[in-house]
């Protein structure tokens, strides 16, 4: 029991680092934030009475000292007020936060899950296997990988949309639909989403297969594998049982720090396809200075990405019974 | 007395220098044999010449000097851009400062990553408590949103800050991975020798540990700097930070904006992001094959590949 108390101690501090970090950013704007914003408000229309104070405590800059200003800002983000978008006027951040996030966490978390297990059963069967195809596909999977995802994003637009027609050019469901459970919507949105998911999948999906085949090579050395072959269990055993099975750890472990490089890719993606999420929600909010909403959306995006970090390591800790024992 | 010992130096001094010269042949010898290591270092040299000797036969790459958008063709190889702009020189010119992030941001990330983690492991404590909870904060905070924020409010004409954001945020997994190396190596019996042996604790770590990791550390860094060419070929593309300078981040961002895919400009925005990739695959090669040299494991299973 004391491997998930550990784990959700330890993200429970993540968090709060992320909200401290959080605090600290809009100090590095130039000039007076809250003055910004509210003199371009006031050009947009009227802003609500109170907004300057809400404004100045979610961004840190209150009356009274440091201590005073953070206390003041983790009291406005418990009451998850994060105040008004200039981005969308007069839309509450909150609102848009809530439109955003399941296209992302939809796309972003589907995405991932296909990956992983694409790539890890592709890595076992390279490193297994070996031969001419796995030698081909070390370096085409580098290369692959060395590419940024929104240059996969351009190419794959460029090649299927624009040349062949094949896929819509951007957005994440037609124009004409609203969005609801309806059938047509949810055929649209999937329609929508294919060009960003093979994004995606082709940018991450090297990383797990390098990683897996390089794992399954230094297994199929160990004594276990070797006194597993000299007792005769069938190759198809071994690989599944014996090699992949301990090979895919780290992998796991690794999940953390590849969850955040699927994030930060599917960030520039978004902006490609100008897909609804709330990556691109982020880019509008950084080009259009709405401090306001880029402070939310950091906010939201590292505790989703801590968040299912968690869960990953909580299932870990299931997996790998030695992760319980230890310490 | 004094003579005595250092005559015994300097013979020991001798034969340390003949053994890591003959250690030095025996290791080109066969970095020469891998093949990946070959093909990782010519793509990446072709990659630094052109940086270094481009610059003066790809001059003026921001002159109108073409018509609009044409494509490729004798004199003008990667065509033109919207405005009339030699393509190829654009190319060019870009190399070295796309490289020279990389290098930089890499260098700097894996110098904190040394100092974090071969000092926490080494040191131990509450230091290393702390510096290893930092540590795994960080790692677990997606950097691009961070990056990208950050570069955007410190705002800026020059690659520095660029540089400075992607070192900072980028060190903690190679230093969580030296810290480990350094815990496993600081109770072996060599070490352990050294410290009865009374050295300096500076000696320890300079001359004991850091040789003996000396092979990951390498690893760490060029994965660092296709890290750092990456991102900031993302924030260029992003049109965030430095938007001046040319780079192949910056030419393809001006390549989307100005409606390079919708006229069908592929030479316009294809180039840029092959050099990337072309960067990054060259840069994982070179590791491969200094992994196959370095590693005895797998070293093994190379030769039984062949």
């Amino acid at each position: 029991m004391t491997y998930f108390a550990r784990k959700i101690g330890f993200y429970l501090l993540a968090a709060w680092a992320a909200i401290t970090i959080d605090f600290f950013l809009p100090r590095l704007i130039p000039g007076n934030p809250v003055e910004i914003l509210m003199s371009r408000m006031a050009q947009s229309g009227s802003p609500p009475p109170g907004e300057a104070k809400t404004l100045a405590l979610l961004l840190g800059l209150s009356h009274g000292n440091l201590i005073t200003q953070y206390w003041d800002y983790l009291v406005q983000l418990s009451h998850l007020n994060f105040g008004i978008s200039i981005t969308d006027f007069p839309t509450p951040v909150s609102q848009i936060i809530v439109s955003t996030l399941p296209w992302t966490i939809v796309l972003v978390g589907t995405c991932t899950v296909i990956s992983f297990i694409v790539g890890i059963v592709l890595g076992t069967i390279a490193g297994f296997k070996g031969g001419k195809w796995a030698e081909a596909l070390i370096p085409s999977t580098t290369f692959l990988t060395s590419l940024p995802y929104f240059f996969m994003a351009l190419l794959l637009l460029y090649f299927l949309s624009y040349e062949f027609h094949l896929f819509p050019l951007n957005g994440g469901y037609s124009d004409s639909l609203t969005i609801g459970f309806t059938g047509s919507f949810i055929l649209s949105a999937v329609y929508h989403s294919i060009l960003p998911a093979l994004t995606i999948i082709l940018a991450s999906l090297g990383g797990w297969l390098l990683g897996m085949r390089n794992m399954v090579l230094t297994t199929l050395s160990e004594d276990y594998v070797v006194a597993a072959e000299a007792r005769g269990l069938s190759r198809r055993k071994i690989m599944i049982g014996y090699a992949a099975r301990n090979a895919v750890i780290p992998s796991i472990t690794g999940f953390a720090i590849s969850l955040g490089f699927v994030v930060s890719g599917s960030i520039a993606m978004e902006y490609v396809f100008s897909y609804p999420g709330i990556g691109y929600e982020l880019l509008q909010a950084i080009s259009n200075d709405d401090y306001a909403l880029t402070q939310a959306i950091f906010l939201i995006i590292t505790l989703s990405v801590l968040g299912a970090n968690l869960i990953v390591d909580l299932l870990y800790g299931f997996i790998d019974p030695r992760t319980r024992q230890s310490r | 007395m004094k003579n005595r010992d250092t005559r015994v130096h300097n013979s020991v001094r001798v034969e340390v220098i003949v053994k890591s010269w003959k250690w030095l042949r025996r290791l080109l010898k066969r970095a020469f044999r891998s093949k990946k290591l070959v093909i990782g270092v010519v793509i990446l040299g072709f990659f630094v010449l052109v940086a270094v000797i481009g610059p003066i036969f790809a001059t003026n790459p921001n002159g109108f000097i073409g018509p609009d958008m044409a494509s490729p063709s004798l004199k003008f190889p990667l065509g033109t851009d919207f405005a009339g702009q030699n393509v190829l020189y654009q190319l060019i010119d870009s190399t070295g400062p796309s490289l020279l992030v990389g290098f930089a941001a890499g260098a700097l990330a894996t110098l904190i990553s040394v100092i974090i983690g071969i000092g926490s492991g080494f040191v131990g404590g509450i230091f290393d408590e702390t510096a290893t909870f930092f540590t795994n904060i960080i790692l677990v905070i997606p950097g691009l949103p961070l990056v990208l924020i950050v570069a955007a409010y410190v705002g800026s004409s020059s690659l520095t800050p660029i540089i400075l954001v992607i070192a900072f945020t980028s060190w903690a997994a190679y230093a969580r991975v030296l810290r480990g190396q350094t815990l496993s190596i600081r109770n072996r019996d060599f070490i352990l020798a050294s410290r009865v042996a009374g050295e300096k604790w500076w000696r320890i770590v300079f001359v004991e540990i850091l040789p003996n990791e000396l092979a990951i550390i390498v690893s760490n860094f060029i994965f660092m700097v296709v890290f750092a060419i990456l991102t900031q070929a993302t924030l260029a593309f992003l049109g965030i930070g430095d938007v001046t300078t040319l780079t192949w981040g910056n030419m393809l961002y001006l390549a989307n904006n100005d409606e390079a895919l919708t006229s069908g400009a592929w030479w316009w925005f294809i180039p840029p992001g092959l050099c990337i990739g072309l960067v990054g695959t060259a840069l994982a090669f070179i590791n491969f094959g200094l992994d196959e040299i370095l590693n005895p494991r797998l070293k093994i299973s190379a030769q039984k590949e062949k």
